[in-house]
């Protein structure tokens, strides 16, 4: 009997419970005594979301969701007997375009043999037996592919760059440095479906003439690393990987990297600062390291999600990938979409989608029907797309007119309860703690927004302010070394751009329309609507809300530190923020 | 060549030329602040940024390669507005202490801020809290006047390679230190060489300033204050008086030092002049009776020792125990000179005033520093202090007349004045061993091979019909070659590729030394290094052992060369150190 592969992951928007689901099956398992022919996996992603707990059950493809306890039993009865459950069926699933995403969560990544089933490692015998690296990047160039780690550069000029580059040595890089918050795309790819990467970069290797290559992941993707690992050790014995690949002529080297968890270490020449074991800081370019890279070295640094392309690009053909997507912007985009979206995840469409289609086709919409106010894309080094631009398409050039960026693929959407400045502050921080401190535009420029920016938001704005914020930005955007630098008052200068009523609501009315900025707000009693229940009183952690049944209750705005907790478990909106 | 334009004018510049430098071709000067002359780019200030037609992105000129075609913009109201910016966000971060400040008047920061007009303080200003590293007693580390510019890592880990200081933290609270939380500087690994406040462009690191305790001593009627002043002194700190680089002001500054109130003005040269006579003996001595002593490696050089102490404590049996010539000058001076003035040596000072910080460290590393039953010398100074006290005194150097050094501790040979400069000991301690040896003197007492700036030179001399191969080794980080050859030749039994090896630790030798004027770069170096050579040229006495005052020293007062008396009073020991002290 055909071995079958139950896959768990908890698809809910706070808890996790993949572990305890996980133990819960294996225990069901040993009770019939089905430990051989069922096997269980957590998987990082299967493209379904805000269901619950989602199993899928291998190689049948069948979805089960909102999986509790009280069925687990009965799944794994199933299962066993090849039965299906009807009532537990997936409904309505929207489609998105998979490419990069194609066997997260349809193959056991920790089975090489499941990846040949889809097809994997053809490519590289396609390549290697017939295609020259020329062609091989001229199959790339037809494809269009280009840089999923956040500029953009086209993938093929890139390898050509190297392959033209002399050099004893070669290296090929993986960038598994995923540090965008909230991103998680590579990530799952690599714990998914980490034979796709591998076999991208052994492709990438023999385009540009080298013969070894390095993943660098961040030690804090442990399961990624795992996975990973075990994908190397895997191919390796098939002879995919090390000396005459499948008898050919090429051998390649595959080893792992540990990043130490600095953001700008994503930056390719703080990413070979790194694993040469230096400062990981960057350095200026030209040289850039297609000329002299790792070691001096002639060398390619991709993106996990650019190089899980390549296998697709030569099963199917450059010309099939390039009619996927805009004119400039071939392909698909995997998007991690967050924030106040009913159905948030992983979503992988073509370029070309408009944000109003992932917002609402596929992420179901605004939560708790309020009203979208903006759209932010491209973490820390993008910017804000307010809700009348919600109908760009998707592509790396559309982002850019509207002053944000594709970047790595964060999503984050806002509603009416979001503030700008907040949202500016939280990126500008991200960035300001992330600062490797070399280069002084960014070192101090980022920390001066960052004071001036709670200055604002703590209701000692003045109007001159913003014109500081303008003049540090275009010093940063002008003068910092690298991209980190350049980009970081991005989502400054785009809510500045669109919201910039609500930055003068902040510094001359000392109002925060959205209640975020907590000097800026008041909670007071409304006496008629209070119904002296007490919940405001027991739940205020600083004892701030004094009075009894008979006289009603006050807030003392001394001692009350704004943190919102009576605004939300009064049941009588009795309680109002001003 | 590339050919390319700045500003609308062509350049031609060999391939691999700079933005930066092909601009200073064309009489365009880009400002800059973290870009010294002498090191490679740190791209660290963005205060360089330049504009290609065309492109919406700025260059950094210091760091960017000019290519085919560029067409750039070096100023335009946006770019000087960037700069501007830039300039005002380091000051934000900056104390706002010039008045007080060691490098008021001469700070490339404080420069850049007057160039641009800034007159009010933009943003506001987040000092970091971080207390003076005074530890060393030669150098002074504040970091809160630090710009992390990233010289003084790059000197210290890619020139001098100590390693001492490094970049500790990121962003904001980045700051130079030495590796390790807690560690101050006397418990790192630095050997004091003082690069690092050679090539910092503000106060953040600073020679620890002496002048107070000379002044101090010049003040007290009971004490008999005599100075010393090394080689490369002389050629230097014209500079600091608008002369050019290798300028000798020797004589002028025996004058000066008189007027200040010296008591006797004597020349480290003289001590130099004793030291290759001792080690001259030395080297005679191994190579004659000890080869397995060899090779005999230099030692007048603080720095060197202590690197040596660290990273190689294995050679140290290889080092000339000989002192160097401060400390010589700075014993006799408490022995041999007080005896024949009968002045109570209790009652002295001495001052020394070189081109480095290190010597501060010497005068007190070892109890062969107190041979004399006192401190032999009691305050050493660099270039650049002695500089700001002749200004402080009112003495016009430019005008004043030159004057003689004092007897008995004050002529010199030309050999002993090359002591300033890479090679110079090599050359001088050759000149006497070959006399020694073989009883003859050279027809061509000047050594081409062992002279420049190349940072290794090697050297055959026929002696006796045998070939003494030398080396020469300047800049810390040229040591561990010469090193490494010595140990892998001993380790497989083989001939041993020197005999005599020198090694200095500042690139350039002590002209170059971490306590001479700022601005240092290869062809100040040239310059400086000329200005020696050319002293040693036109001298009479080219031979340490021929000048008259050391014969009368040994008749007098130590008998001969390794004598006992000169073991007493001229030679030191070493030790193992630890590279960490915690």
């Amino acid at each position: 009997m055909e071995k079958k592969v139950i896959l768990i992951k908890d698809t809910g928007f706070k808890s996790d419970t993949t572990r305890d689901i996980q133990s819960l099956f294996l225990k069901a398992i040993r009770d019939i005594g089905a430990e051989e022919s069922i096997q269980i996996v957590r998987a990082a992603d299967l493209g379904i979301y805000n269901q619950g707990v989602v199993v899928k059950i291998l190689p049948d493809n069948t979805v089960y969701t909102h999986i509790n306890s009280d069925n687990i039993d009965q799944i794994v009865k199933a299962v066993h007997k090849g039965e299906v459950l009807e009532n537990l069926l997936l409904k309505d699933r929207v489609e998105q375009t998979r490419i990069v995403l194609r066997n997260c969560g349809v193959i056991d990544p920790e089975n090489i043999e499941e990846y040949f089933s889809k097809g994997g490692y053809t490519s590289i015998a396609k390549c290697l037996f017939d295609l020259t690296p020329a062609k091989v990047i001229k199959e790339m160039k037809k494809s269009g592919l280009r840089g999923r780690g956040g500029a953009g550069f086209p993938t093929w000029m890139k390898w050509s760059f190297a392959a033209n580059s002399f050099g004893d040595e070669k290296y090929v890089i993986c960038n598994a440095d995923e540090g965008d918050p909230g991103a998680y795309m590579d990530r799952s790819v690599l714990e998914g479906d980490p034979h796709s990467v591998i076999e991208g970069m052994t492709i990438a290797g023999y385009a540009i003439g080298a013969k070894h290559g390095y993943f660098y992941i961040r030690a804090e993707y442990p399961l990624a690393i795992e996975r990973v690992e075990n994908a190397l050790k895997q191919a390796y014995e098939r002879g995919l990987l090390g000396k005459n690949i499948l008898g050919s002529d090429f051998s390649f080297d595959l080893e792992i990297r540990l990043g130490a968890g600095a953001f700008v270490c994503g930056e390719e020449t703080a990413l070979i600062a790194s694993i040469e074991g230096k400062r990981g800081t960057p350095n200026p370019r030209p040289p850039y390291p297609t000329d002299s890279g790792l070691w001096k070295k002639p060398s390619i640094i991709n993106n996990v999600e650019t190089l899980a392309n390549i296998s697709a690009i030569f099963q199917k053909g450059g010309d099939w990938f390039s009619s996927i997507g805009t004119e400039k912007s071939k392909g698909t985009k995997v998007f991690a979409v967050t924030g106040k979206v009913k159905n948030s995840g992983l979503v992988e469409i073509a370029m070309g989608t408009s944000i109003k289609d992932i917002v609402y086709n596929i992420g179901g919409g605004v939560l708790n029907e309020k009203q979208l106010v903006a759209v932010q894309t491209g973490g820390p080094s993008g910017g804000v797309i307010p809700k009348k631009h919600l109908d760009t398409p998707v592509s790396y050039e559309h982002l850019q007119e509207l002053g944000s960026i594709m970047g790595s693929g964060g999503m984050i959407v806002m509603d009416e309860d979001d503030c700008m400045v907040d949202i500016s502050k939280f990126y500008l921080k991200f960035c300001v703690d992330e600062s490797c401190g070399k280069c002084a535009p960014c070192r101090i420029g980022g920390y001066q927004m960052l004071s001036i920016l709670n200055k604002i938001s703590e209701g000692e704005g003045e109007l001159e302010d913003m014109d500081k914020l303008h003049r540090i930005s275009q010093a940063m955007q002008k003068a910092s070394l690298c991209a980190l630098g350049q980009t970081a008052p991005n989502p400054v200068i785009s809510t500045l751009r669109y919201f910039e009523d609500e930055y003068k609501q902040h510094i001359i009315d000392k109002k925060c329309r959205a209640g975020k900025c907590s000097k800026l707000i008041q909670y007071t009693i409304n006496p008629d609507k209070c119904k002296r229940c007490r919940l405001c009183v027991t739940n205020c952690p600083v004892s701030a809300i004094t009075g009894d049944r008979e006289h009603g209750y006050t807030i003392d705005q001394e001692k009350c530190i704004r943190c919102g907790r009576c605004f939300e478990v009064c049941k009588f909106e009795a309680i109002a923020r001003v | 060549m590339v050919k390319a334009k700045i500003n609308g004018i062509t350049v031609n510049v060999p391939e691999g030329t700079t933005i930066l430098e092909a601009a200073e071709k064309v009489q365009i000067k880009i400002p800059t602040l973290c870009k010294h002359p002498d090191l490679p780019p740190t791209a660290s200030c963005g205060i360089c940024i330049v504009k290609l037609v065309g492109s919406n992105k700025m260059l950094r000129a210091c760091c960017t390669p000019i290519e085919e075609n560029m067409d750039i913009i070096t100023h335009d109201p946006e770019i000087v507005e960037v700069r501007r910016t830039v300039i005002e966000l380091i000051l934000s971060k900056h104390p706002n202490e010039c008045l007080t400040c060691g490098r008021n008047g001469n700070c490339e920061l404080q420069k850049l801020a007057e160039e641009f007009g800034i007159r009010t303080s933009a943003f506001q200003q987040f000092l970091p809290d971080i207390p003076p590293d005074t530890s060393t007693g030669t150098i002074v580390l504040e970091p809160r006047k630090c710009i992390s510019c990233g010289r003084c890592v790059t000197v210290c880990q890619q020139n001098q390679n100590v390693w001492a200081l490094c970049f500790m933290d990121r962003g904001f609270g980045t700051r130079i230190s030495p590796a390790g939380d807690g560690v101050s500087l006397s418990e790192s690994p630095c050997v004091k060489c003082g690069q690092c406040s050679a090539h910092c462009p503000t106060g953040a690191i600073f020679e620890n300033d002496d002048t107070a305790k000379v002044w101090k001593a010049l003040q007290d009627k009971d004490t008999y204050c005599a100075v010393q002043i090394a080689p490369a002194v002389r050629v230097a700190i014209g500079e600091a008086f608008g002369y050019k680089p290798g300028a000798n002001l020797t004589k002028k500054i025996y004058a000066a030092l008189r007027r200040m109130g010296f008591n006797a003005v004597f020349d480290t040269n003289f001590g130099a002049d004793v030291t290759i006579v001792e080690e001259a003996s030395e080297f005679v001595q191994r190579f004659t009776e000890t080869p397995e002593k060899l090779p005999l490696i230099t030692s007048c050089c603080p720095s060197w020792v202590d690197f040596m102490e660290k990273f190689h404590p294995d050679m140290k049996e290889n080092f000339s125990s000989c002192k160097s010539p401060h400390a010589i000058v700075g014993v006799l001076a408490k022995t041999f000179f007080a005896k024949k003035r009968r002045i109570d040596p209790a009652n002295m000072f001495v001052l020394s005033v070189m081109p480095c910080t290190s010597k501060k460290y010497e005068i007190t590393r070892s109890d062969e520093m107190y041979s004399s039953g006192y401190q032999d010398v009691d305050v050493s100074i660099t270039t650049r202090e002695l500089a700001r006290m002749i200004k402080q005194a009112g003495i016009n150097i430019n005008d004043i007349s030159e004057e003689e050094p004092d007897h008995v501790l004050g002529e010199y040979s030309g050999a002993a004045t090359i002591f300033g400069v890479t090679g110079g000991v090599m050359e001088a301690a050759l000149r006497t061993a070959y006399d020694y040896i073989t009883g003859g003197k050279l027809k061509n007492v000047e050594f081409e091979n062992v002279r420049g700036i190349e940072g290794v030179k090697e050297g055959a001399i026929p002696v006796n019909g045998f070939t003494v191969k030398v080396a020469v080794a300047h800049g810390l980080s040229n040591v561990e070659y010469v090193l490494n050859k010595v140990k892998e030749a001993k380790r497989a039994g083989k001939e041993l590729p020197y005999h005599f090896i020198e090694v200095m630790a500042c690139p350039g030798g002590c002209i170059g030394g971490g306590g001479q004027p700022y601005g240092i770069t290869d062809e100040i170096r040239k310059k400086r290094g000329e200005g020696l050579y050319d002293e040693d040229h036109n001298c009479k006495l080219r031979y340490s052992h021929e000048n008259p005052f050391v014969k009368k020293l040994y008749e007098e007062f130590l008998d001969k060369p390794l004598s006992e008396q000169s073991h007493h009073l001229l030679h030191t020991t070493y030790v193992k150190r630890p590279e960490y002290q915690k």
